[in-house]
């Protein structure tokens, strides 16, 4: 058989089986066949919104579940990410033309004196992908930057990363500067990285510690439904 | 003999009669044991677990207890040869817990270097190797991270850092032309940086 016949065509294929063969290109991280299937699908009348969430959040979904069970590792994770992105590069202009529901905002960075942005970044693109707005503030951010962001962008949360044990603790930092100056309680604040755990988010006083960026967005779900039934009941 | 790859994914398994133990990592096992015969500290056994631990730190924590649990009644003391090592202050915890002491710092690039100096550095943007990671580059950074099969990847990983600092324990032309090619493999400046066993010879001579 040639490699021609043995080739997909994107574009001959009904609805269901091309949101099929997406979740694998995806899993593959293929991100040219990523963004034609994207195109297909806005072609064929989708919306931008129902794209994002049953083509690539659902395929995506099903990496973070295989990373989680160790069946996939940071690589694979890292290129179907990339691939993602290529699709939502597409998307991010129609979904701002079409709307789509938002779920809330989210200010998100690294801390200061660490430069790791892989995990933040995941979390980042799925927390966008699940419709919430993220400002990424980047790397290396100090106090200041966090808190001259949230009271600029009034996000419902706050997500700091860290990769480095030295890093982490910075964490603390930032909320208790937070809780001085009598806004902790306005925040969900979610914390993550690689040294981090359960325990120490309790002991900085976050809200939660995210696993990885499959529960940070589940995380993020729950939490600001929670707040807004509050803000409601009051 | 021991080789790289042997401490790399086995670690060291334990000989000796000694009065002390060390539980270390088995990327330090060439240098205690350099340290120990030099010094002749004839009083100190040697067990390593895999130097490949560095990448799973979470398994660092209960195979450190699982030899102090096996050992404790056959040593007056056991000294553990990790520093934080990306357990998130839980090696900690659980030394405590032991009774047992451990070396400072929160990794070996910082014990090299003396925990004051490296903490006075303030090198955000530098990616570390001592002499065996060096040694070891493919098995630790380039093969898992995927970098043989996926080069694209490469700035997903080290666009943030600036240069690999690599932090000889010995004097080695061919370490440094080997580390210079790795710095030049993940795109960063290349420095060479003598520290010797840095806190590492005081911590065993105390343990």
């Amino acid at each position: 058989m040639s490699d021609e016949e043995d080739d997909i065509i994107l574009s001959e294929l009904n609805d269901e089986d091309l949101v099929a063969q997406m979740f694998d290109d995806l899993y593959d991280g293929m991100k040219d066949e990523i963004e034609e299937g994207v195109n297909i699908l806005i072609a064929r009348g989708w919306t931008p919104y129902k794209v994002l969430t049953e083509a690539l959040v659902g395929g995506m979904t099903i990496v973070g579940h295989d990373f989680r069970d160790g069946i996939l590792f940071v690589p694979e994770v890292l290129l179907a990410a990339n691939a993602m992105k290529g699709g939502m590069a597409i998307l991010k202009p129609l979904l701002i033309a079409t709307g789509a529901p938002r779920m809330g905002k989210m200010v998100i960075g690294t801390v200061k004196g660490d430069i790791h942005d892989i995990g933040k970044n995941l979390v980042a693109m799925m927390m966008e992908g699940a419709g919430f707005e993220v400002l990424d503030l980047g790397i290396n951010n100090a106090v200041e930057a966090y808190l001259e962001a949230i009271e600029a962008e009034q996000p419902d949360i706050l997500g700091m990363s860290a990769l480095l044990t030295t890093t982490m603790p910075y964490m603390k930092v930032v909320i208790d500067t937070m809780i001085e100056k009598g806004m902790r309680e306005d925040y969900i604040v979610l914390v993550g990285g690689a040294p981090l755990n359960e325990e120490f988010g309790k002991a900085i006083g976050a809200d939660a510690y995210c696993r990885d960026a499959a529960v940070a967005v589940e995380t993020a779900k729950e939490l600001v439904a929670r707040k807004h039934n509050q803000g409601a009941a009051i | 003999m021991t080789t790289d790859a042997n401490l790399t994914h086995d670690g060291l398994a334990l000989n000796g009669h000694g009065r002390v133990l060390l539980i270390a990592c088995g990327a330090l096992a060439r240098e205690i044991i350099a340290l120990r015969k030099g010094n002749g500290w004839d009083h100190l056994d040697l067990q390593c677990l895999p130097a490949i631990y560095h990448n799973r730190p979470e398994k660092i924590t209960p195979a450190v207890r699982d030899i102090v649990a096996q050992n404790r009644d056959h040593y007056e003391r056991i000294f553990v040869v990790y520093a934080d090592c990306g357990t998130g202050g839980q090696l900690q915890a659980a030394c405590d817990e032991m009774g047992v002491k451990m070396i400072a710092g929160p990794h070996c690039y910082s014990f090299y270097e003396g925990n004051d100096a490296f903490t006075a550095l303030d090198e955000v943007t530098s990616f570390y190797l001592t002499d065996f990671l060096v040694r070891q580059f493919d098995a630790f950074v380039w093969e898992p991270l995927g970098l043989a099969k996926h080069p694209q990847l490469r700035d997903m990983y080290f666009g943030n850092y600036e240069k690999l600092v690599y932090q000889a324990q010995t004097e080695n032309s061919e370490l440094i032309e080997k580390a210079r090619e790795c710095a030049d493999r993940l795109g960063l400046e290349f420095e060479y940086r003598f520290t010797g066993y840095g806190d590492l010879a005081a911590a065993i001579e105390d343990a």
